[in-house]
């Protein structure tokens, strides 16, 4: 198992390198210079030739190249051209709170999905799931902004139970840091619960009506070991992988929800970095994302082997 | 015959399945299995045959209702079945067990071929972890595979292989009756005289009775003792395996037998066929189901429906005509024997014989 993960990292490398290529010569792509942005109204043509020299834009974009990824190797992704933080430091700042809005959001997801799922499969057909689908679908129809905003409303201003936006860090006060990032976590949830719920319903249509499920009533298993053992950890496969992809889709950020409940997320991050052209923290952050896709598949693959046998000797 | 011999009976099972449902107006059915009575005796090997799609697998499933009837009772040793709750049926599933007909999709990918086997011990609470997996070995052993194969999946073994784990899980909890859904259609021919004896085998030893679904009538005529043919979700014929072959009294059994290939040229003296697709289930023909296909119909099958009954002892046909028809079964049993079959069954046998006197029980 270690040699077979060791190995897909490997293999994640030039992936990794192929991601920086594109992620920096694509952005020289896009209009607009930061040099402009920085100096503001000031054009003088002395200030921003001494900036560009500063932040050496006059080099080859080759050369720019190479001098940022050989830092980024050594975990220098570069200074922000806007606020003179250390893009490693301004990552880090962002990374907790995005992880944990991704983990709970994630969790609520699981904890919805997959047993609604579960559910519509065994009783196909009848009342329960249609209402899972309708439910499901409204799920995925409903903008999260709008949720979001109506959950705000209700919870917060009427019932005032959870606070209506902020952010606590969670090693500060872990019990206040869950109620700040329930709402936003929620929200971002339950449309997430609605693809897990099609997915895990679908693999288990396809298990449910498989010969070794028959094999296992005919043994005289009771439903639920029959439903649990047999049927789910065989459907488990399609529904890891989506979850994996989830995943790393809530690592990139989540702009809408954290702008509505002005959390200090990754996506503020990224949306403002792209409008000020602030190079270096656009390339830190999608190379970031880059990594946790990665990550995300490596360890989708490393499920797959404990869930399937049939997988481990090829 | 006393009522004690009979260990499980079906008396007017019937089983329809929805096969088009519009959104108004009537659905569309299928009479699957369309009231058949059978009884089958404590001991005995019953095999059941007719063609795809005749409702036998539907039959097979209703009598260890692994599916529920639309009508009609299965009863085991005198007790109605369908009438048990959940738990006391999980409970009988210990006498009642099922092989399948494919090896390959009816063991769980997931799980080792011991986990498999120990687990309907498990699930009847019989013996402790040791004991489960000593039985689990035994039994491994028993239908010719090793204890050590029992830690290794399913995917691992060949389809002659997975069909014995098969029959080792069916027969770990100690069942009474055991039902085989075409056990061994799936496998090479090759392969199926071994796992044909090794059913016989473990039928003497473990004192069961056996219910064979099949369609491949060389295989039913070495290992079963009666043979009920199935048309169309109805029983048309049952009979001692014997007197079937040599004396059908329905002519579809008839047309049956003469489908069964014989190695010479010329040997088969009467060419009977029956052409065709058999009619769609969905509307079956009035009168005698098989009419439309019989060479024997007259007038009266296409309006009476002929009931199955007693032609002689032991011998039960549904046709109109019987007793005026002269059929032609395979007279001289031998002559649908293959001597290559044959061979290839005895020397089985015997490499079996002498395996199991070598190996130390």
């Amino acid at each position: 198992m270690l040699s077979f993960i060791g190995r897909r990292i490997l293999i994640a490398i030039p992936t990794v390198l192929l991601i920086s290529v594109f992620v920096f010569f694509m952005q020289k792509l896009l209009p607009g210079d930061p040099v402009l942005a920085l100096a503001g109204e000031d054009r003088n043509p002395e200030i921003l030739e001494f900036l560009r020299e500063k932040y050496r834009l006059n080099d080859p974009l080759y050369v720019q190249y190479f001098t940022w990824i050989g830092n980024a190797l050594q975990g220098d992704l570069g200074i922000s051209l806007r606020t003179q933080q250390p893009v490693l430091t301004l990552i880090g700042q962002k990374l907790p709170v995005t992880i944990q809005l991704a983990v709970m959001a994630l969790i609520i997801a699981i904890v919805i999905g997959v047993p609604a799922g579960i559910v519509s499969a065994y009783r196909k057909g009848t009342w329960v799931d249609w209402l899972a689908n309708i439910l499901a679908l409204s799920g995925l129809s409903v903008p999260n902004f709008w949720l979001g905003i109506m959950l705000i409303l209700l919870v917060s201003v009427k019932l005032g139970w959870l606070p209506a936006s902020g952010y606590q860090p969670f090693l500060d006060d872990p019990l206040q840091s869950i109620r700040t990032m329930l709402m936003p976590a929620f929200v971002l949830g339950t449309g997430l619960a609605a693809t897990l719920m099609r997915h895990t319903r679908s693999a288990m249509l396809g298990v449910l009506k498989s010969d070794y499920v028959r094999t296992a009533r005919a043994k005289g298993l009771s439903e639920t070991t029959v439903v649990v053992k047999h049927a789910l950890r065989n459907a488990l496969v399609p529904i890891v992988t989506v979850v994996t992809l989830l995943f790393g889709e809530l690592l990139a950020g989540a702009v809408l929800t954290e702008q509505i409940f002005t959390i200090p997320g990754f996506g503020k991050l990224v949306v403002d970095a792209v409008f000020n052209r602030d190079y270096a923290v656009v390339q830190g952050i999608v190379l970031c994302t880059a990594i946790a896709f990665i990550a995300m598949n490596i360890l989708a693959d490393a499920l797959y082997r404990v869930l399937n046998p049939r997988m481990r000797n090829s | 015959m006393t009522r004690n011999d009979i260990i499980l009976e079906a008396r007017g099972l019937k089983r329809r399945f929805v096969t088009h449902k519009p959104l108004f107006g009537k659905p569309t059915e299928v009479r699957a299995v369309d009231g058949v009575d059978l009884q089958v005796r404590r001991g005995e090997t019953l095999a059941i045959v007719g063609e795809s799609g005749c409702g036998k697998s539907t039959l097979a499933r209703l009598l260890v209702r692994l599916i529920e009837p639309s009508g009609g009772t299965v009863h085991y040793e005198g007790r109605e079945i369908g009438a048990l709750g959940d738990a006391a049926m999980r409970g009988l599933r210990r006498d009642l067990q099922f092989i399948f007909q494919d090896p390959f999709a009816s063991l769980n990918p997931r799980m080792t071929v011991g986990a498999l086997i120990e687990e309907p011990l498990r699930a009847h609470g019989i013996g402790d972890a040791a004991a489960r997996r000593d039985q689990a070995a035994q039994m491994l052993t028993r239908v010719g595979l090793s204890p050590r194969h029992a830690d290794r999946y399913p995917h691992e073994f060949s389809g002659g292989q997975r069909q014995r784990i098969g029959i080792a899980r069916a027969l770990a909890c100690g069942p009474k009756v055991v039902i085989g859904d075409e056990p061994v259609s799936a496998l090479d021919v090759s392969i199926q005289a071994q796992v044909v004896n090794l059913l016989e085998d473990l039928k003497q030893e473990f004192e069961l009775t056996l219910i064979v679904i099949a369609h491949d009538l060389s295989v039913i005529r070495h290992m079963a003792d009666r043979v009920a043919v199935m048309y169309l979700g109805q029983l048309v014929e049952i009979a001692r395996t014997e007197d079937l072959f040599r004396a059908p009294r329905h002519p579809y059994t008839e047309a049956l037998l003469a489908a069964i290939p014989l190695p010479q040229y010329g040997a088969r003296k009467v060419k009977v066929s029956i052409e065709g697709d058999p009619p769609d289930p969905i509307a079956p023909p009035p009168g005698c189901r098989f009419h439309t296909r019989c060479p024997y119909a007259i007038a009266a099958c296409q309006t009476d429906r002929p009931a199955l009954r007693d032609l002689e002892p032991g011998h039960s046909v549904a046709c109109l005509r019987a007793e005026e028809l002269d059929l032609t079964g395979t007279a001289d049993a031998e002559r649908s024997h293959n001597p290559a079959t044959e061979r290839r069954f005895r020397l089985y046998r015997e490499a079996r014989h002498e395996e199991l006197q070598s190996t130390p029980t």
